[in-house]
């Protein structure tokens, strides 16, 4: 469907075990250059754990995860560590919300700022002219990075102090301050009012299109799915069951079956 | 008010159990000699009055942490006076600069005794911020930092023997080396948390001070390293008083030294990503920080204090050997970063004063100071668990874009 879209990640037979337990399998799946993919699944599919493997937290059991940036030689992903895949401009959020809690919601945005910069441990001690500059420019970025997504009244308090609709923000704008092309959300929505529901499709959009990142988001709220992307991908024990439009997702038998036998649960 | 009443009421009834309890073992003695009982009712007195100073106190603590439980819960601040005055930058200033002058004038006003052990308590504070490094701000904890402190003071002692390489020299040599095993035992570490790594660690200490103890080749055992030389000072005599205030000056420098870098490490690059690491392993990683590198320079950092510190140790003592360097020294410098509060400078000065000062003046009470140093652990585990005071981070405003020092 895509026209010659730069295609920026590329999975293939993805597969994760966990001793017996297959909880994904040969999954493969492409995001190209300006999309905001989805994908969906019950409980348990293996989402989170699709997304651990491709950002380097497991190491995948087999398949491959090929990053191609634009202008750079393709990279292979599996087997490097997190920070490397960072590095390579792949950040994300945590479903379940991992914020650095004793360091202010500034400074966790300035994490993102630091596979960016390097004054090391000397000049960190002697803090000549290049690294005062350094952290300006640090303070600096995060700060607009706080202002772009509503949170830079709150630059000082500690992390842990925000409300949690504003903690996933948080987690976002620190992602985001590690100049990424592909940005991975785990459940952004999840424990959102549907004011901030809203107020996080804009934001989606706005990264979308203002910074030019590609977005591939895990969501339980199908209304925001929906309404928000293409492709959107379907999990369901670990396999792949269905890829396409909103409305092919919608229309496809196999999918309103995994999720209306999941309902009794829900 | 009700709850107050309350307590008062509970508190009276703790102390009659009390009083009830022990009544047939303290007030009540038949004299055999005489044949005649004893009613000694003054100690019922004090047990009565006791045990209820100690449950009131007790119940209000406990009270006081539950309101300032619900103020953070519902989101207010729950800082005490101490931490509000703290926060205030040109208070820390006044404050500090007050400190520094005391501390100058300290050994003019104080003999010679006075001196010593103020040294000692500085030598601690030196190690206590070292160590904070490794645990306050990176949060990996270490029972066995006195290694590093031992390999500096043992560094110095034996170039010094056979080679009579001054003090001067020594001093950052020793914290180098001090690095360099930092980073050596640091590798093996890497992979290991809590438990784990606590077990290692303790093992560090416990190996050098064993190594110490038989290699008598390297260390003369445990007889130890004697005649090691004092700090020169262009080849001045001095006679020990004047010799104990230079020592004593050389330890400010050094303490003031050790503020500035780790104040300065602390809101750098370099310590954002240690607290990080502290604050959660994985996160850190995905936001791109490279953690073998990470935790191995704030191993090296941390030991790179203590073998300094070692160096004058040797030199102030003129006598090493291994007994210097048991668990029981990294046990008291662990404590003294809890108690001051982890990754709070001026919270590991206090602890350090307070941990060193307070037995050597309490001399009477040397024999509980194991019982005390227990009780006042739990009691500060439980009623304040983030040490006397908490880890200030450093506030940014963006209009002008200048970050603002604002930490203890
Ligand atoms: N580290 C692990 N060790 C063993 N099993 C795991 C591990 N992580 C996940 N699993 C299992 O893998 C399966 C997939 O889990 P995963 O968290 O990826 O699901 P998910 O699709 O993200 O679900 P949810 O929508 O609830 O977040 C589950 O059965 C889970 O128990
Ligand atoms: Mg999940």
């Amino acid at each position: 469907m895509a026209d010659k879209k730069h295609k920026l990640l590329e999975v293939k037979g993805l597969t994760m075990d966990f001793g017996g337990l297959r909880a994904v399998d040969s999954v493969s799946l492409e995001i190209h250059e300006g999309e905001i993919a989805a994908l969906i699944g019950p409980n348990g599919a293996g989402k989170t754990t699709f997304f651990n493997c491709v950002t380097g937290i497991y190491n995948p059991t087999k398949g491959d995860v090929l990053l191609h940036p634009k202008g750079l030689k393709t990279r292979r992903l599996n087997g490097l560590k997190p920070n490397k895949v960072t590095e390579m401009g792949l950040a994300r959020t945590f479903q379940n919300i991992r914020l650095f809690q004793e360091m202010t919601v500034l400074e966790n945005v300035m994490i993102g700022r630091h596979c960016r910069t390097k004054s090391g441990i000397f000049r960190s001690i002697i803090r000549d002219k290049s690294v005062r500059e350094e952290e300006r420019q640090i303070v600096e970025t995060s700060y607009r990075l706080l202002e772009k997504v509503g949170l830079e009244d709150f630059a000082n308090e500690f992390s842990k102090n925000l409300p949690y609709g504003a903690q996933r923000r948080l987690e976002i704008a620190r992602a985001m301050a590690t100049d990424p092309f592909l940005l991975l959300l785990d459940e952004p929505a999840a424990g959102m009012n549907p004011q901030e529901t809203d107020e996080l499709v804009h934001l989606i959009r706005k990264i979308s299109s203002e910074d030019k990142i590609a977005i591939l988001l895990i969501e339980h709220d199908m209304k925001l799915v929906m309404n928000i992307s293409d492709p959107i991908y379907v999990m369901e024990y670990g396999k792949k069951i269905a890829e396409g439009t909103p409305q092919q997702i919608k229309d496809n038998p196999k999918v309103i079956e995994a999720y209306l036998g999941d309902d009794d649960d829900a | 008010m009700t709850t107050m009443m309350q307590e008062f009421k509970q508190s009276i009834i703790v102390s009659i159990w009390f009083v009830f309890l022990t009544f047939p073992l303290v007030v009540v003695r038949v004299n055999t000699m005489n044949n005649v009982v004893e009613w000694r009712w003054m100690n019922m007195v004090w047990i009565a009055a006791g045990s209820f100073v100690l449950s009131y106190l007790w119940r209000y603590m406990l009270a006081r942490k539950l309101v300032q439980k619900k103020v953070e819960e519902a989101g207010g601040d729950t800082r005490g006076k101490l931490q509000i005055l703290l926060e205030d930058e040109s208070f820390r200033y006044k404050a500090m600069g007050v400190l520094l002058i005391v501390a100058l004038i300290y050994p003019q006003v104080f003999d010679t005794y006075q001196t010593t052990i103020m040294i000692s308590a500085l030598i601690y504070v030196v190690l206590g911020l070292g160590l904070n490094i490794n645990v306050g701000l990176a949060g990996m904890l270490d029972l066995g930092y006195v290694a590093f402190f031992g390999i500096g003071a043992y560094t110095f002692a034996i170039i010094n023997h056979h080679f009579d390489v001054s003090f001067w020299l020594m001093l950052p040599v020793g914290g180098l080396v001090g690095c360099l095993f930092g980073i050596i035992l640091g590798f093996p570490i890497l992979r290991l948390r809590g438990d784990y790594l606590a077990i290692v660690t303790l093992g560090f200490g416990m190996i050098f001070k064993v190594v110490m103890e038989n290699w008598t080749a390297l260390s003369f055992g445990p007889s130890g390293i004697a005649n090691i030389d004092k700090p020169g000072l262009f080849g001045l005599d001095m006679n020990l008083a004047s010799h104990t205030n230079y020592i004593y000056y050389i330890m400010i420098a050094m303490v003031v030294f050790t503020i500035i870098v780790t104040n300065r490490l602390k809101n750098s690059r370099i310590g954002r990503a240690w607290i990080a690491l502290r604050e959660d392993e994985i996160a850190c990683v995905a936001m791109g920080i490279d953690m073998a590198r990470t935790k191995l320079s704030a191993y090296a950092l941390g030991a790179f204090w203590a073998g300094m510190v070692g160096v004058l140790f040797a030199s102030k003592t003129t006598f090493i050997n291994p007994a210097s360097f048991t668990f029981m020294e990294s046990a008291i410098i662990l404590s003294i970063v809890v108690l001051g509060g982890m990754g709070s400078i001026l919270g590991v000065i206090l602890g350090a004063f307070i941990l060193i000062l307070l037995p050597e003046y309490m001399r009477a009470f040397s024999e509980y100071r194991m019982l005390a140093f227990g009780a006042a652990m739990v009691l500060m585990m439980i009623f304040r668990p983030q040490g006397i005071i908490s880890g200030l981070r450093q506030k940014y405003e963006y209009k002008g874009l200048k970050g603002q020092s604002n930490d203890g």
